[in-house]
């Protein structure tokens, strides 16, 4: 379902297969059990890299495992289940010691989404996938984290009641116009690698301390780090 | 070290010599002491500050090798900014940076706590260093990233990346507000928006506490500000 592949510097993270990567707790714990790995592994100059596979980024949480519970009670609970454990990988992307990038190889939604939105950088197709959040359109209640996550991303109202509030499908130009990624440049998925990769070699050669990333890359984002219990580390003394 | 001349309505600071204009506890101090001269000023309520530097550099930031020599020092210089930041929040007039030279960390934050900056386009850059030094950024200098850059990539890429920002590229990022072919041509464009400002009249000890409201959440920061505290607003009829 998903795998940690090193290539130089940069590590890559892949949803593997051709379904829609939706996050069952299964899959939540190897990719916290992943980022676990390339964070104990890291060293200056480190920098991680998320695609997927196929037509899917992610489709977001596993819905019809949750259905399986057999009662509305029992949905909830699983529902809910994956929304708190989803919680430590937004918070473990938040923490970890080397730039992140997202390559989206196909459509984001949901908690897809906001797997995208964690990173620090995010590439999109130009020619396919769609950025979705479905809450408001299948009636699903929008978590606490979701919403700071966007905030801390997103700067204006316009863009945050789009993407929250309009049940868009939005596609790679208007997303970047909206400020919600960095570039919708490449016909494929693997131009928008391919990019990505490029980025992250120009990132990898600076040799930043991840130590030191990490903790200014939380300072910027001080309210989502408050909701997720993310602390800011002190480091030691400056290079002259 | 700092000298101040009037000009008309305009008072100009200007961090003189040809040095990096080191923001150790003497240029603080020499810089404060002029701010509050011209607080104390009798035409205050109807001026404008303008602060400009000689030579290559607005300022270099922190004289860190004056903290390697004595820690505590690090300390004393950070206090001594945080005053004159939010003395520059309350000042009761409005307030121009003409950078005509690198601002640098510290120097940067102290460019960017004025309410307009003109930037010269041929030569410097603003640069938030810290990434790459490996110095610790203050939880206070984020606050005065977080008020001044409204876009959540531009903040990324000057925190993130150690960006060097030319005023060009800073007035795209919304960081600067207008860019001059040189450094003669800047200074003379805040005497020119200076004056502008000065013709339209109006109290500048409302203007000093509408800044502190729009700013507060820097004024928690460096000072511990409560807004609960007297007001000391005398005129507060609209002009309407």
């Amino acid at each position: 379902m998903c795998t940690l592949e090193k290539r130089g510097d940069l590590f890559l993270l892949t949803l593997t297969g051709d379904g829609e990567h939706r996050f069952h707790p299964d899959t939540i714990a190897t990719i916290l059990s992943l980022l676990d790995q390339a964070k104990s592994q890291s060293k200056r100059g480190s920098v991680l890299i998320t695609t997927g596979h196929s037509k899917f980024f992610s489709n977001g949480f596993d819905l019809a495992w949750a259905q399986t519970a057999g009662s509305k009670t029992g949905a909830a609970n699983r529902l809910h289940q994956m929304v708190e454990s989803f919680k430590p990988v937004v918070a473990a992307l938040l923490d970890l010691p080397m730039p992140t990038i997202a390559a989206l190889n196909g459509h984001a939604a949901a908690a897809g989404l906001i797997l995208a939105l964690s990173h620090d950088y995010v590439f999109m197709r130009k020619d396919r996938g769609v950025l979705y959040m479905s809450e408001v359109d299948i009636g699903l209640s929008m978590p606490e984290y979701f919403s700071a996550l966007v905030r801390a991303k997103i700067g204006t109202s316009a863009a945050r009641r789009e993407l929250l509030l309009s049940g868009k499908k939005i596609r790679g130009e208007e997303a970047v116009g909206l400020g919600i990624v960095d570039t919708a440049a490449y016909d494929s998925a693997e131009g928008v690698v391919e990019a990505t990769v490029r980025l992250g070699e120009k990132l990898a050669a600076k040799k930043w301390s991840g130590e030191v990333y990490a903790s200014i890359r939380k300072s910027l984002y001080p309210e989502l780090c408050g909701i997720l219990g993310v602390e800011a580390r002190v480091f030691a003394t400056p290079k002259l | 070290m700092c000298s101040l001349e009037k000009r008309g309505r305009l008072f100009i600071l200007k961090l003189t010599g040809d040095g990096e204009h080191r923001l150790n506890p003497t240029l603080l101090d020499s810089i404060r002491s002029t701010i509050n001269k011209i607080r104390s000023d009798q035409s205050s309520s109807q001026s404008v500050l303008i602060t400009t530097s000689d030579g290559k550099f607005f300022s270099n930031g922190y004289d860190l090798a004056l903290a390697e020599t004595n820690p505590s020092l690090s300390v004393l210089m950070d206090v001594k900014l945080r005053s004159l930041v939010a003395d520059l929040i309350s000042l009761p007039m409005p307030t121009i940076a003409a950078v005509t030279g690198h601002a640098s960390a510290a120097g940067c934050i102290l460019a960017m706590s004025h309410d307009y900056v003109l930037m010269r386009s041929d030569r410097g850059f603003l640069y938030m260093s810290e990434l790459n030094i490996e110095l610790k950024v203050p939880a206070w200098f984020m606050a005065v990233i977080r008020a001044k850059i409204g876009s959540p990539a531009a903040r990324r890429d000057v925190m993130l990346t150690a960006a060097k920002v030319t005023a060009e590229k800073g007035v795209e990022m919304g960081i600067v507000d207008s860019a001059y072919g040189s450094a003669a041509e800047t200074v003379e464009a805040a005497v020119r928006l200076g004056e502008e400002i000065v013709m339209r009249g109006g109290d500048g000890h409302v203007y000093g506490k509408m800044r502190e409201t729009l700013f507060r959440e820097v004024l928690v920061h460096t000072i511990g500000f409560d807004e609960t505290g007297s007001s000391g607003v005398r005129n507060t009829g609209s002009k309407l």
